[in-house]
């Protein structure tokens, strides 16, 4: 057996450290590529969302390189997210290339599949083992969250344009030659200690845009064209709500702990949305309403072309715009956004932000 | 005077309508349906609505539109779940929040929430919690209950009895136990082609919508089987087939109610229509598509509907497919 599990992000440094620990063997597709969507595209339900069409690329890219297992997370609704599995696992099957499934949810049969599921994955380990190796994995989504964030403060007041990026992204490609949980803290570490001593310029006060929308298209920067980056070094720091540490701390761990969770951004969205609708509808439109409350410039959704519940948030950010007098962008992603036509609407929108910010003088993309 | 109560002809208005038209007139109030879909409303809806929201939804804002000088209430309820364990499409939890949001002027919305998913009881809840509005006592919201249950319950049986929902004349005043209908429309006569028609009650019936698709295919002499006129519980029997139960209740039940006409063998071939950008339909096609595939490869095709369609695509498609459909079956 042979694992692989699909891109989000920088998910893969987590389930890597989880693999390595546990001795399972696997493969790391490629990073989200042209290539992975165009055979997604080929093989996936044309109306299906991005996520799902990178999927299978990402499936189709690991086969080549002698993978036969996916790994997968699960889900009951009313999400797509959660029938991705099943959808998949027919379409590889259609496509002559059936790949076996693991889903990690817990299943209709009950916990005790789930157990049975997990043992089928790691075949041969202890409990004690499974467990800390889980926990070292989590505490990796938090690191690297972290470190992301970090880079996020540093990227638009660096002094050395570019100087985040580089070190960033050396990271990124480092940390698959590194293996065990141990190690790959280690490089986090080190990298962390790079980006905090990067020279920044302390007086610089740059323009703050909070992201928010759809969890995969806003955490991977392959499906929103590297927006961190690209707005970080045109001088605006960013922040998201949204994380994977977020998602595992909100929905898997504090479910299992007694430990309250945190719903402030569910209260902001209450004169807006009224119930949870599924998918991150309530997470965009609350912290849309938080970041207005807070000293932030704009907000910026992101999300995949028909995404049910990010289309009940986008009818609804107008009136939070107007509430809050923040304005607000959706940028709405597939496989016919051109890279050109976004970069446009982005500019754009931090042109008027800045503007917005009137005569008060600020440093970078002022021509004087 | 008797308050007026308006239901935008749109959405769950296709599979509904009887049960809350019963349920309102019998607690004193008066019932107000938008016109049926006309230019006029689809262009309202369009330009009220958020761009990428789905084609029936973008009618609904436009039946909203038109209702809403008309009424002293908009019944638009928050549908989460109609069915246990199962959900609907998420923009129906936020239709309220939508509409309110993006149609200005408008009257009371009574936006009451169903969710079965939290409990068998909900559906009970929501209708006392909108018939309070009405009138004072508990009793006789329970006893309105009851009778728009019995009024949707016959309202089933002449859908199941294979009458299109669309032939009944559900809008005659008071509710009524004998829903008038055209025996012509039945399903499976001897002669002609079975052909199954698989989509969203919102999209097969308004004929506006899906430019008079079922009109067409009767007029071509066609049999029309919809997963309508099939019993839930044969369906959700069925669907337990699928290797990972269905979460949505249009799911399970396009996928249940396919595999179901699929193994009786009477149908020569299957339509699938489909609102662009629908998420559910995405999904629900391929699996459907699959089934298909699996059970003798009978002609299957997609018609995508949305504000753009041509009229004249969409017949040019659809004579094809009766072309194809005829020939098979003269093969055999």
């Amino acid at each position: 057996m042979k694992v692989t599990f699909p891109h989000m992000g920088n998910l893969y440094i987590s389930v890597k450290a989880l693999l390595d620990d546990l001795g399972i063997d696997y493969v790391i597709p490629p990073f989200n590529n042209k290539r992975a969507l165009e055979l997604g595209n080929r093989h996936a339900p044309e109306m299906a969302c991005l996520p799902l069409k990178i999927n299978i690329g990402n499936y189709l890219q690991a086969l080549e390189s002698g993978a036969d297992t996916v790994l997968m997370a699960g889900g009951h609704g009313p999400c797509r997210f959660g029938y991705y599995c099943e959808i998949e696992r027919g379409i590889l099957e259609d496509a002559g290339r059936a790949m076996d499934f693991i889903t990690l949810e817990v299943p209709d049969e009950g916990i005790g599949e789930l157990i049975r599921r997990v043992r089928k994955l790691t075949t041969g380990a202890n409990l004690f083992k499974i467990v800390r190796a889980a926990a070292a994995a989590a505490k990796i989504v938090f690191m690297v969250d972290e470190l992301e964030k970090l880079s996020f403060h540093t990227r638009p007041r660096e002094v050395d344009r570019g100087c985040t990026d580089r070190i960033y992204r050396r990271f990124l490609s480092k940390v698959l030659s590194v293996k065990g949980s141990r190690d790959i803290k280690k490089l986090i570490e080190k990298t962390r200690g790079e980006l905090v001593n990067i020279k920044i310029d302390k007086n610089f006060m740059p323009l703050k845009v909070g992201i928010v929308g759809e969890i995969y298209t806003t955490i991977d920067q392959y499906a929103s064209f590297e927006i961190q980056s690209k707005l970080g070094n045109m001088g605006v720091e960013i922040d998201r709500k949204v994380t994977i540490g977020q998602w595992l701390m909100e929905h898997i761990l504090k479910n299992l702990l007694p430990i309250p969770k945190d719903l402030r951004y569910a209260e902001a969205a209450k004169p807006y949305l009224k119930t949870m609708i599924g998918g991150h509808a309530m997470e965009t439109v609350g912290n849309a309403v938080l970041y207005g409350r807070r000293d932030y410039d704009g907000v910026i959704q992101i999300y995949p072309l028909s995404c049910m519940p990010e289309i009940v948030a986008q009818s609804l950010l107008p009136s939070v715009e107007r509430d809050c007098g923040i304005p607000v962008l959706t940028l709405i992603v597939d496989e016919m956004t051109g890279e050109a036509g976004y970069m446009t609407r982005l500019e754009a929108f931090v042109d008027l932000l800045l503007r917005r910010r009137g005569k008060r003088a600020i440093g970078a993309l002022s021509w004087d | 005077m008797a308050k007026k109560v308006g239901i935008p002809r749109g959405l769950f208005f296709y599979r509904f309508f009887p049960l809350w038209k019963a349920f309102f007139e019998e607690l004193g109030a008066e019932i107000a349906v938008s016109d049926r879909t006309t230019k006029k409303i689809l262009d309202d809806g369009v330009r009220s609505c958020v761009n990428e929201a789905c084609l029936p939804v973008k009618l609904y804002h436009g039946h909203v539109i038109n209702l809403k000088d008309k009424a002293d209430f908009l019944f638009i309820p928050r549908f989460m779940s109609i069915s246990a364990g199962e959900y609907i499409c998420p923009k129906f939890g936020g239709l309220p929040d939508m509409v309110r949001n993006t149609v200005k002027g408008l009257p009371e919305i009574i936006d009451v929430e169903i969710n079965l998913v939290k409990s068998r009881r909900n559906a009970y809840k929501a209708a006392m919690e909108a018939g309070m509005r009405f009138c004072g006592s508990r009793k006789a919201v329970e006893k309105a209950f009851g009778l728009a249950l019995e009024s949707y319950r016959h309202y089933r049986n002449a859908v199941k009895k294979g009458v299109l929902p669309c032939d009944i004349r559900i809008e005659r005043r008071g509710y009524c136990n004998d829903y008038t209908y055209d025996t012509s429309s039945c399903i499976f006569r001897s002669s002609g082609l079975n052909i199954a028609v698989i989509g969203h009650a919102y999209n097969l019936y308004d004929s506006y919508a899906n430019m008079n698709l079922l009109g067409k295919l009767k007029k071509a002499g066609a049999n029309i089987a919809t997963i309508d006129a099939i019993d839930g519980r044969i369906m959700a029997e069925k669907a337990c087939a699928l290797p990972k139960r269905m979460f949505w209740d249009f799911g399970s039940r396009a996928a249940g109610g396919a595999l179901h006409m699929l193994e009786e063998k009477q149908i020569d071939g299957v339509i699938y229509v489909m609102s662009f950008g629908c998420g559910v339909d995405s999904f629900v096609c391929d699996i459907v598509k699959r089934l298909v595939k699996r059970h003798g490869d009978i002609p299957f095709i997609v018609l995508t509907i949305d504000e753009h369609s041509g009229e004249a695509g969409i017949d040019t498609r659809l004579e094809a497919f009766i072309d194809i459909i005829g020939r098979a079956r003269k093969a055999d």
